[in-house]
């Protein structure tokens, strides 16, 4: 069994078992067990709904501290365009980028740029593609982790493009090995992330293969040194208006973003973990056939809403969407030349090295004859539940208990409403319990002769 | 001794589950054929073969929440097969060749609105089963019998 890599783990400690992150997980990864909760690596997709729902916050995103910077000779800041909307109208994606040189690194990369890239990247494949659709955007871990979990049949349908953040490390690294003479291992190109799902496409890309971003660090821990940094800035240290902006890269922080910036009429696009499932469950019922393109993001509003961000949703989303009006009214673009991203879309230059595979969870037998009478004796045990899932034997719902009892993975004692049965369980401990010498009984170890 | 033992086995080694379909039940459509879907994974049936199974019973499931008052769906899983018999009370197809073709449709304005009517349905199931039947009476209901092999090389 190959070990998967996770972005979140659970602090013990912290940890008193009460069960609001099991209850919101989308995909049941999580049980409580001895009064703690623990993570189904092969269940989770690293959406991060469980770090939001924790009232201890014992759920923590696993991003690379700010002192990753330290490990290379030259390291560039690579930011979501999600950061963006981190400020207020007033702050302009070049003033950030001047803090973010403020505060530590070498450089900083305006993302947007290559989203834009890939924007175009996207619209030219669409136009010569005539297979199955709607073709669904790759940039989200958790979408592309979903599909390959639950839905692996539609996993042809997930853009064969590479994302945005992997195309700009891709370039920097490049060109900054040539210009400054370093080493490719020298250059950290550092991404800055909403989300801790990021951490997992760079650790372990869905697609197997290396990334070519070399860490993350989540947009809140920055946030403060930027803000001040950027604060202490004057007026002639950045470029402040709107002419440097690529319109179609600033669409990626945003759900339907990158459809509305190509103006790409036959599009959806769906946020939110939960409706991106019904929205895979039509497709692999057979509808939405005549869409060609499908922007899906775990999080609501895309980016924006990403676990790892500062400002309230609603308000980032409104400045990204504000500043995309303003740009196409100013008829604004300052995106990267098309002959350019044709020529090399032409070169293979955009598309991703590596298929993605399916990672279906594991079945209830390997043999499918097994596996129904595993199933039939799960309906039985289901049937004897009460059906309220009331989570008290350490799973989320009756369903999901009767599930793990056949897996082994639980014990039928474990569900409260089985008092009988659990009583006969405990009379038998106590009964091995009084033969037992006081020692034993205490746990004592001690030679009895 | 051993042939009753094998009849046994083979009894045992069966799934059966009845769904109720509701007809214009527009809000719960679809969640008959989830299930079955989320069914079939725990098992472990290949993804190619859920889908077909998916599009039939989905396919078949909306036919009875726009055309018919109520229906059954009866799903049944051995080892070797797949067998969904869909069964309604309702107006019936007066002309099942003609329902049977692509692109024919009764759908009502609404309908089409709500992105159905293509007149795809039955030509898909029967597209994607290995077993077809229909069987119809005007004014009584419909009733379907689709089968599905766990080996099959159909596409
Ligand atoms: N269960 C049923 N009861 C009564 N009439 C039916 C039933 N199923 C299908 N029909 C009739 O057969 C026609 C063709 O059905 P079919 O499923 O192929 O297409 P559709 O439902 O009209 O469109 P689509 O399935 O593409 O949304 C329907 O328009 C309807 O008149
Ligand atoms: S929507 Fe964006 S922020 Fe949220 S998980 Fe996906 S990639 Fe991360
Ligand atoms: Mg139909």
């Amino acid at each position: 069994m190959n070990k998967y890599y996770h972005s979140i783990y659970i602090n013990e400690k912290k940890c008193e078992g009460r069960m609001r992150c099991m209850r919101v997980c989308p995909t049941q990864a999580i049980r409580v067990r001895n009064g703690k909760a623990i993570i189904l690596e092969e269940r989770c997709i690293d959406c991060g709904e469980c770090i939001n729902a924790c009232p201890n916050n014992a759920i923590m995103p696993l991003t690379d501290p700010f002192t990753t910077i330290s490990k290379f000779k030259y390291t560039m800041a690579i930011p979501s365009p999600a950061l963006y909307a981190q400020f207020g109208r007033e702050i302009l994606p070049d003033k950030v980028l001047e803090g973010l040189r403020r505060i530590g690194f070498n450089d900083a990369y305006d993302v947007a740029q290559s989203c834009g890239e890939v924007s175009f990247a996207i619209q030219e494949y669409l136009r010569e593609y005539r297979g199955p659709k709607p073709l669904i955007l790759s940039s989200c871990p958790p979408v592309v982790r979903l599909i390959q979990v639950k839905y692996p049949e539609l996993i042809d349908l997930i853009m064969p493009i590479e994302t945005p953040r992997e195309v700009a490390g891709k370039e920097i690294k490049e060109r900054k090995s040539k210009e400054l003479g370093l080493k490719k291992e020298d250059i950290g190109a550092i991404y800055l992330t909403p989300c801790p799902a990021k951490m997992i496409s760079i650790r372990q890309p869905a697609e197997g293969g290396k990334s070519h971003l070399d860490g993350a660090i989540s947009i809140k821990d920055i946030y403060a040194p930027l803000l001040s940094a950027m604060e202490s800035l004057s007026k002639s240290d950045y470029k402040s208006s709107l002419e440097s902006l690529c319109i179609l890269g600033i669409g990626w922080a945003i759900a339907g973003g990158i459809s509305k910036t190509l103006r790409l009429r036959n599009s959806l696009a769906v946020s939110g973990l939960r409706n991106v499932v019904r929205v895979l469950d039509d497709i692999e019922n057979g509808k939405l056939k005549n869409i060609d393109f499908l922007e899906a993001y775990s999080c609501l509003e895309g980016c924006v809403g990403g676990s790892l961000t500062v400002e309230n949703v609603y308000i980032s989303y409104n400045k990204i969407f504000q500043l995309i009006e303003d740009l196409e009214l100013r008829k604004i673009k300052a995106c990267p030349d098309i002959r350019e991203v044709r020529r090399k879309f032409k070169q293979n230059y955009y598309f991703r090295k590596e298929k993605i595979s399916p990672r279906p969870l594991k079945p209830l037998d390997t043999y499918i004859s097994k596996a129904i009478l595993k199933m039939k004796e799960k309906d039985e045990i289901y049937e004897s539940l009460p059906k309220i899932d009331c989570g008290a034997c350490g799973s989320p719902t009756c369903e999901t208990f009767a599930e793990d009892v056949v897996k082994g993975e639980a014990k039928i004692t474990d569900c409260i409403f089985k008092v009988p049965e659990r009583f006969e369980e405990i009379s038998k401990e106590l009964i091995e319990l009084l033969r037992k010498s006081p020692y034993q009984r205490l746990g004592i170890e001690k030679e009895e002769q | 001794m051993k042939l009753r033992k094998l009849a046994k086995m083979a009894i045992e080694n069966r799934i059966e589950h009845s769904f109720v379909i509701k007809g214009k039940d527009f809000g719960n459509a679809g969640n008959v054929s989830t299930k079955i879907k989320d069914l079939l994974k725990e098992i472990g049936i290949p993804p190619s073969i859920i889908r077909r199974v998916a599009i039939a019973t989905y396919e078949a499931e909306m036919n009875v929440v726009m055309y018919a008052n109520h229906g059954t769906l009866n799903f049944a899983l051995t080892p070797q097969k797949i067998e969904i018999v869909v069964d309604d009370r309702g107006p019936g197809i007066e002309d099942i060749e003609l329902a049977m073709q692509e692109g024919y449709s009764t759908a009502t304005e609404e309908m089409r609105e709500m992105g159905f009517g293509a007149g795809m349905g039955l030509p898909n199931i029967k597209k994607n089963s290995d077993e077809f039947e229909i069987t119809s009476e005007v004014n009584k209901g419909t009733k379907l019998r689709i089968v599905i092999y766990l080996d099959s090389k159909n596409e």
